[in-house]
């Protein structure tokens, strides 16, 4: 049923694009309007018209004006809250799309930010694929809603059509809009389950590197073992005791110079796939890495933005 | 492996605690909006397995088992079985209804089941209406669809939360706004011209008055609201204390009960004065008898005139039935009585109330042969003699007439027009008890009279010598109120009450509310229908014209309610309107704004542009950019002068 339901809309909307007009990119904020809000009963809908109908068929064969006035109500209260349903999402702004990082495969965290309109929304619901989330938006003010972004290959991924979609107030109509924001995320690719370490080339400016890049991260009490070198004379001398500089690293980590030409005998998705295991092991110990691609080349670098802007480089390659 | 997937539901996610409470507060009222009707020990369980439910559910979510269920929903039908002994009909089905109600509870355990409970139970309200249609009971019920109302909103999910009476109100808002749009339909929802199933109390309802009269049997009648007839009048409408409707002249008194008399013969002969004609609509009443207003002279083709001027259709009347008559207000109704039907309009079964055979004698001997003294002697004793109105009088015995004059002294138009006529035979004036309709509801609106079955009186005839047969309505001295008002509002009055002033006007202006929507409401039929329509100039009511009428209403209603869910609120920043203003004018002058131009080196180029402007555009930037830069919040009058400048710039086109 629910395939064959879905099979009539992908076929409905390939044959009459009009009713889904608005399924071409478009660049954010988008703003829902009454030209692109769409609205129809629910079952539920359905079957409550279907009762009022017998309830009518009663009030009227037992000629009880009573009854008649208690449908009658019952009708124009179905159909007023088809306006309320309209109103709910008409002024809802998509304002902003933040994300996360993924590699892929797995989720990305994705944020969709919402601001109201001149009224307050209630009970709206976005839907992605599989994912549904309600949230309701006061007038004027926004709302951060995270939807995770299920991802499959590494590279640029467009983000899919979002449907928002409410059945405020009463769940007789349901209400919806289909937006597909002009953004696109980046995968990241996945690293390999397991290999060799990089061939690193020969230990020589092992000293030379030794604190280049670092920074003093604290000053800490002399303790017995420590390098002379670390010892901060200048700021001792305001104290009682001896103070070491303690870095931030630790200096056992030697550098990764990773390069995409060491992996020639591999195909380049196992080259990308080797190079994000090694800038993740580097990044777990916080070892610095630099890293060459065809068309990127990456300085000596660590921490967290540095693994990102590395990723990201390897994301992009063709 | 064949799936059935068209019968595989989504799981739904667990219902929540408001809505469930909402629910049970629902079908709480349900249960209480029923409960007059229900036996008392049913409506007791179901509000103990209501409770119950409630309860358990507060403890520990969870289904009812079916073990549980079922049992539980033959014992239902069982107990229903067993009190109605049958499933079906008009009490038995509220019965089930709200039984199964209470009993899907025990199974409410997602937001489906929820929707499904509310909906139901707005049926379940709407058929406590069957019963009783009074203006409280409509209020209570419409009242009780708030919570299931309610109940649907608090299934949505990211809704507001408030405490559990809050959520009524955007319930009672939606009514609210619901209503105009609901009185149109109301009004113009085409009627059935016959229903398409057996009313409820078709044997009762249809047979209105019957053609025999024993004191005692029109109590049903009098109650019952619904219309007998309705009668437009050509010219304007006779007087109330003239609107008399002869049905059945009863002559055979047996000591119980009246009985007409079959006589054959041509219709009396009479002499009348001007004839007021009019038309009658009369219901379907199963019986031969049309109703006609004091006396008929001008008969229609469907009906005969019998001797007593009764006019008798050719059929009985099974379905609504128009007839135009003519009737002479002001008679002379057979002047010369043959001995026979003297005979008969003076004989008394023997045997029975001697006193009143006694007090008859005793008239004729005071006053001789004066008729005319001794119909006021009787009509004295009715007044003065102690007598009261009410719709449940003390039931009397074998001599009821003797009990009724000298004991109970209560009764209604039966047991006043019965006694009358007794006493008339035996003080030897010929009389005779008429049966019909007396007064009825003047319909300003549809300029119609409407008669309806409690409307239902019983009066005498004397027959005077020189005069011949003459009317005399012994209630009316008992009862003047009934003459202008209705039997509805004696029936009232006749209730127990404390004779307090103020509780008497209270409950009298209570009573026209009563009047207004019984008459207003609950007694709007097509007739009226036709009534709204026909000072518009619409005379066919057809029921494609309704539809049109109720499609052009609702989109005449359609449209604030779009205004609503369409209306933005204009642009809050107002200087930037007026700017936009500005802009608009000058591009139509040749000096469109750049993209990415600031206001002040657009305000520059434009009075470069429009020398002639120069000083005014000097003007507007220096007060623009105040507003914009010089202020955390601009000054209003500022504001205002800025509005007002950009609203007067009219820019001359400049020909290059």
């Amino acid at each position: 049923m629910q395939e064959a339901l879905g099979r009539f809309r992908r076929w409905a909307e390939r044959r009459l694009p009009a009713l889904t007009r608005y399924r071409r990119l478009e660049p954010l904020p988008i703003l829902l309007h009454r030209r692109r809000i769409y609205i129809a009963p629910t079952g539920f809908g359905v079957a409550f018209t279907v009762l009022l109908l017998v309830m009518l068929t009663g009030a009227l064969n037992y000629n009880n004006n009573a009854a008649l006035m208690l449908t009658c109500l019952l009708g124009a209260m179905t159909s007023a809250s088809m306006l309320v349903a309209f109103r709910s999402l008409n002024g809802l702004r998509l304002t902003g799309v933040r994300h996360g990082h993924a590699i892929a495969g797995e989720p990305m965290v994705l944020q969709l930010v919402f601001t109201g309109g001149d009224h307050a929304h209630a009970s709206i619901h976005v839907a992605m694929g599989e994912q549904a989330e309600a949230f309701a938006v006061a007038a004027h003010r926004e709302v951060i809603v995270s939807l995770n972004l299920p991802t499959e290959h590494r590279g640029w991924q467009p983000l899919p059509r979002i449907k928002l979609w409410s059945n405020w107030p009463l769940g007789l109509f349901h209400a919806w809009s289909w937006t597909h924001p002009d953004h696109a995320v980046l995968v990241w690719p996945r690293p390999e389950i397991g290999g060799p370490p990089p061939v690193l080339p020969t230990q020589d400016g092992r000293q030379q590197r030794r604190h280049q890049g670092d920074d003093i991260a604290a000053l800490r009490a002399y303790r017995a073992g420590d390098p002379q070198r670390h010892i901060a004379w200048k700021h001792s001398a305001h104290h009682e005791s001896l103070l070491v500089k303690d870095f931030e690293q630790p200096e056992a980590q030697e550098e990764w110079r990773l390069d995409w030409r060491q992996l020639s005998q591999l195909v380049p998705e196992m080259r990308i796939a080797r190079l994000a295991r090694w800038l993740g092991e580097a990044e777990a110990v916080g070892r610095p890495t630099s890293l060459w691609l065809p068309n990127e080349d990456i300085g000596l670098g660590h921490g967290r933005s540095h693994y990102a802007h590395c990723m990201d480089a390897l994301a992009r390659l063709p | 492996m064949i799936r059935f997937r068209l019968f595989r539901r989504k799981p739904q996610p667990v219902l929540e605690r408001r809505p469930f409470d909402l629910l049970c507060l629902t079908v709480a009222v349900v249960l209480g909006v029923h409960a007059p009707h229900l036996p008392w020990w049913l409506t007791l369980g179901l509000a103990l397995t209501l409770g119950l439910r409630w309860w358990q559910r507060r403890q520990r979510a969870g289904r009812a088992s079916a073990l549980l269920k079922l049992p539980l929903v033959a014992l239902l039908a069982a107990a229903v079985v067993l009190h109605y002994s049958t499933l079906f009909g008009r009490e038995p089905g509220a019965a089930m209804v709200t039984g199964l109600l209470v009993l899907k509870l025990l199974e409410t355990e997602t937001p489906r089941d929820a929707r499904v409970g509310a909906a139901f139970a707005c049926f379940a309200l709407m058929s406590a209406l069957l019963f009783n249609q009074s203006l409280v009971a409509t209020v209570l019920v419409t009242l009780g669809l708030l919570p299931a109302i309610a109940t649907l909103r608090a299934l949505e999910p990211a809704r507001p939360q408030t405490t559990l009476p809050r959520e009524l109100l955007p319930a009672l808002g939606l009514l609210g706004v619901s209503l105009p749009l609901a009185l149109i339909a109301f009004l113009f929802v085409p009627r059935l011209s016959a229903p398409l199933w057996g009313t409820p109390n078709s044997p009762q309802g249809r047979t209105g008055l019957s053609s025999d009269m024993s004191p005692g049997d029109f109590a049903q009648i009098l109650l019952d609201d619904t219309p007998a007839m309705r009668v437009t009048f050509d010219g304007n409408p006779p007087p109330n204390e003239q609107r008399y409707f002869r049905a059945y002249v009863l002559w055979s008194y047996d000591g119980h009960t009246w009985r007409p008399q079959a006589r054959n013969g041509r219709p009396a002969a009479e002499e009348h004065g001007p004839v007021t004609r009019y038309t009658v609509s009369l219901e379907a009443t199963g019986q031969r008898v049309l109703p006609a207003l004091d006396i008929p002279v001008e008969t229609t083709a469907l009906a005969q005139l019998g001797p007593d001027r009764e006019l008798l259709a050719d059929r009985p009347v099974n379905d609504r039935l128009t007839y135009r008559l003519g009737s002479a207000l002001r008679y002379h109704l057979q002047t010369q009585l043959n001995d026979l039907e003297r005979r008969e309009a003076l004989q008394l079964p023997a045997g029975f109330d001697p006193r009143a055979h006694e007090l008859g004698a005793r008239w004729r001997a005071q006053y001789g042969s004066n008729d005319t003294a001794i119909i006021q002697a009787a009509m004295k004793l009715f007044r003065d003699g102690g007598f009261s109105y009410t719709l449940t009088p003390a039931p009397l015995g074998t001599n009821a007439v003797d009990d009724f004059l000298f004991a109970t002294h209560e009764g209604f138009c039966e047991h006043y027009a019965s006694s009358f006529t007794v006493l008339m035979r035996a003080a030897g004036i010929p009389a005779r008890v008429v049966t019909g309709y007396q007064g009825g509801y003047w319909n300003d609106m549809g300029n119609y009279l409407l008669v309806r079955q409690s409307d239902a009186h019983a009066w005498s005839e004397a027959w005077l010598p020189g005069r011949g047969w003459v009317r005399f309505d012994p209630t009316a001295a008992v009862r003047t109120v009934h003459l202008n008002q209705g039997s509805t509002t004696a029936g009232a009055a006749a209730a127990d009450w404390s004779p307090n002033r103020w509780t008497l006007g209270w409950r009298n202006r209570w009573d026209v509310v009563n009047q207004w929507w019984n008459q207003g409401v609950i007694g709007f039929d097509t007739l009226r229908q036709h009534g709204l329509l026909t000072p518009f100039g619409v005379n066919d009511t057809s029921v494609g014209m309704l539809g049109l009428v109720l499609a052009i209403g609702g989109a005449l209603f359609a449209v604030p309610g779009l205004l609503w869910a369409l209306w933005k609120r204009p642009d809050a920043d107002q200087a930037l309107t007026s700017m936009r203003l500005l802009e608009k004018r000058l591009a139509a002058a040749g000096v469109a704004r750049r993209r990415s131009e600031g206001p002040q080196h657009y305000f520059s180029r434009a009075a470069r542009a429009l020398p002639g402007h120069r000083t005014e555009l000097e003007h507007l930037m220096r007060t623009y950019l105040e507003l914009r830069y010089a202020h955390e919040e601009p000054p209003a009058d500022l504001l205002k002068n800025f509005r007002q400048a950009a609203r007067d710039f009219r820019p001359r086109r400049v020909f290059k």
